[in-house]
């Protein structure tokens, strides 16, 4: 860094694998299998460096999921993932007790003449409310993860289909990193995990819980990088099929689809063409695999109004 | 931002934050900037700028895409924002000339909302029977109550400037509450429900000897479902949309899950805007926030952003969807029918408030209302407030 840096508060971060920057981080997902731009690069360093939790937003098929993935691949970390929906709640997310075995305990404890007279004892109720009857869901489990090992990633997806009061209880727990369980006390991590939180956008999440997180609006690639993860996801379809399908992917994204293909669209259509025993894309190729590629009925009928011809030359001019 | 190419980001002497090129510290550069970026508009709270500053410490100040990344990640929290932080950006790292127009308040017309006094000579001069409530004469609070209750009947588009403000008050006990739906989280119930609750019944247990003797179940509770408002403010609109703003700050900031948005020559969501409790600052706020008050209609193309962007990924599942329009549409039938039957195919119920309704002989001709009837499932009249009542109980059912 050069002179006009002085007085910066230099704060050279290591993160595993020595990385120090959002390019050797952008290399270290590569290696595990997510081709980032660099904008999600820095975004995911800066998270990892700040320890703070990661919101990406994005149309669906992006990739958002994806990323939690492959840092967990990287870092060889657990990958703990919470889907939402609605109605989801601490039970499901956090903890519950294990309510089968502790009836049983409960009955064998009556069975050895240890319950006696109205009341049970509070020997009894220590033993039925033990971490041997808790069942740690992925939240707690990420707080209550051995310290030896690397940090987990917890991965809440989809965030914006669970309720208003599980977001707000999620915040209560990314701001401290602890969850209370009222029979055994708090627990606290030694080590905050990694936390990945997507969503949809279908409503907008509360202003808290984004102040709390680095925010990221994930796009769907250009040519050149959606090219390279067909290659690296796809590694059995041709190559001059790969460009083709990549252009054409970018052409039909173009054409005001109610359902635009994500990038996951694109490689589902690349294997399929592929299977068919295509080496290049053409209209009969097309014609026949076009359900992978775009979801809706209006979507197909506007693409074939628009000429499958059209489609397949104007991809293979694209493709160069 | 993708030129990778090394730039030394050169603090650009934009207006008061010249004194941060002074010092290159990353806080006083942040702190700089993030000046900037609520001037023009962005919502940045405190504690973004410090993580935004610990931030650029982190990435370093030496290539430009890592200081706009930085920046991206913290400072921005909505898609819809990227455009005045690019502006901002270009302005203040990069001393572009393209940023200035950040510093320009852009020209806003507020001739729907601000209620000016203009107009107060010709108000009231088409006022029927009701009794002038500046009148002071006879028995005060029968004159109110009769004034009120006229207010309520009357046209918005007849409206003087103060019955607008009386109006908005009577519309203020109107809670637009959807229609009540099955939720899917569990609650404790005292009957028998459908899912048994151990918890509870273990709970139970213990206090009574260890036999789980009276069980305790779980069902499921009810909610309200979504209701999405989608108000025209084209030209044609103009003498409603003034009241029905108002209408939409009501519902909005009455209570959680209502969205709002605004149809005209393009789609624009003011939820956000709607939300403040003050009623003027709020509806001031919407007005900022929408670019074409009182121009065209594109009613087909806005319903359509509404679906690709918001109605068909979630907003508008299961929803009560209100369309307030007279369903006048300069743009192609074919294309608002196909996004009604999109709208249609998600909502749970679509309810068209058209002010026109109730004039006497009134026919859905409007060649945007025909297109747009078959997909419809209540047709209601939205013109006064004793009508938005009404409506309030379609929504209801």
């Amino acid at each position: 860094m050069s002179g006009a840096a002085a007085g910066v508060p230099e704060r050279p971060v290591t993160l595993p694998g020595g990385v120090t920057g959002p390019d050797d981080l952008r290399a270290a997902l590569g290696g595990a299998g997510y081709l980032a731009d660099e904008g999600l690069a820095t975004v995911v360093f800066l998270a990892l460096a700040l320890r703070r939790p990661l919101l990406l937003e994005g149309d669906a098929g992006v990739g958002k999921t994806e990323v939690a993935k492959a840092l967990s691949r990287w870092l060889g970390a657990e990958l703990l993932r919470i889907q939402c929906y609605e109605g989801i709640d601490a039970a499901q997310a956090v903890y519950e007790w294990d309510y089968a075995r502790q009836l049983l305990h409960l009955r064998a404890a009556e069975a050895r003449g240890a319950v006696s007279g109205e009341r049970v004892s509070e020997a009894i109720e220590d033993e039925l409310y033990s971490e041997r009857f808790l069942v740690r869901r992925p939240l707690l489990a990420a707080i209550t993860a051995d310290p030896g090992g690397p940090p987990p990633v917890l991965l809440v997806d989809e965030l914006d289909r669970a309720d208003d009061e599980f977001e707000a209880f999620l915040l209560e727990v990314l701001s401290e990193y602890a969850v209370t369980v009222p029979e055994l006390g708090t627990f606290r991590a030694a080590v905050p995990p990694i936390v990945v939180l997507t969503s949809n956008r279908t409503r907008d999440l509360h202003d808290a819980l984004k102040r709390r997180c680095l925010y990221h609006w994930v796009e769907h690639p250009d040519f050149e990088r959606e090219l390279e993860i067909v290659a690296l996801r796809a590694p059995e379809v041709a190559p001059r099929l790969a460009r083709e399908v990549a252009a054409a992917a970018g052409q039909l994204r173009e054409m005001g689809l109610y359902k635009p293909p994500g990038v996951a669209e694109t490689i589902d259509w690349a294997e399929a063409l592929a299977a068919l025993g295509q080496a290049r894309l053409d209209e009969a190729g097309v014609e026949r695999t076009l359900g992978t590629v775009l979801k809706y009925r209006e979507d197909a009928e506007r693409v074939r109004a628009a000429g499958i011809c059209e489609l397949v030359t104007a991809a293979a001019q694209r493709a160069g | 931002m993708s030129t990778g190419a090394p730039v030394v980001p050169t603090p650009a002497p934009a207006g008061p934050t010249a004194t941060a090129t002074a010092a290159s510290q990353p806080e006083r550069l942040a702190v700089a900037f993030v000046r900037l970026l609520r001037r023009s508009g962005l919502r940045v709270p405190p504690d973004a700028s410090v993580s935004y500053a610990v931030a650029l410490a982190a990435v370093g100040l030496a290539r430009r895409d890592p200081v706009y990344w930085a920046g991206r990640a913290t400072l921005v929290r909505r898609p819809e924002d990227v455009e005045a932080y690019d502006k901002a950006f270009s302005a203040f790292w990069l001393g572009r000339e393209r940023g200035r127009q950040v510093f320009e308040v852009q020209p806003q017309q507020l001739t729907l909302v601000v209620d000016s006094s203009e107009d107060e000579e010709e108000a009231g001069e088409d006022e029927p029977a009701g009794p002038d409530p500046e009148d002071g004469s006879g028995d005060e609070l029968q004159v109110r109550y009769s004034a009120a209750e006229t207010l309520r009947q009357k046209d918005f588009a007849t409206l003087s400037p103060d019955e607008l403000a009386e109006a908005q008050r009577l519309m203020a006990a109107i809670r637009l509450g959807g229609a009540r739906k099955a939720s899917r989280r569990l609650q404790p119930v005292r009957r028998r429900g459908r899912r048994p609750d151990l918890r509870r019944t273990l709970r139970q247990a213990l206090r009574a000897g260890g036999e789980p003797v009276r069980r305790a179940y779980l069902d499921q509770g009810e909610r309200e479902r979504r209701v999405v408002l989608l108000c025209d403010v084209s030209g044609s609109m103009e003498p409603y949309a003034r009241a029905l703003i108002r209408f939409l700050h009501v519902a909005v900031a009455g209570r959680a899950r209502v969205e709002a948005f605004t149809l005209g020559t393009r789609l624009t969501r003011v939820t956000r805007e709607l939300s403040r409790r003050d009623a003027d600052a709020a509806v001031l706020a919407a007005a900022k926030a929408v670019p074409d008050w009182s121009s065209g209609t594109r009613l087909g193309e806005s319903l359509r952003s509404f679906n690709d962007t918001w109605g068909t990924r979630g907003m508008a599942r299961g929803a009560v969807v209100i369309v307030l329009s007279d369903g006048w549409d300069r743009g192609d039938p074919a294309v608002l029918a196909e996004q009604m039957e999109r709208l249609r195919r998600v909502a749970h119920r679509v309810v068209w408030v058209n002010p026109l309704k109730a004039t006497p002989g009134y026919a859905p001709l409007a060649r945007g209302m025909a297109a747009a009837l078959p997909y419809v499932d209540d047709l209601v009249e939205g013109h006064s407030v004793a009508s938005l009542e009404a409506l309030s109980e379609v929504v209801r059912r």
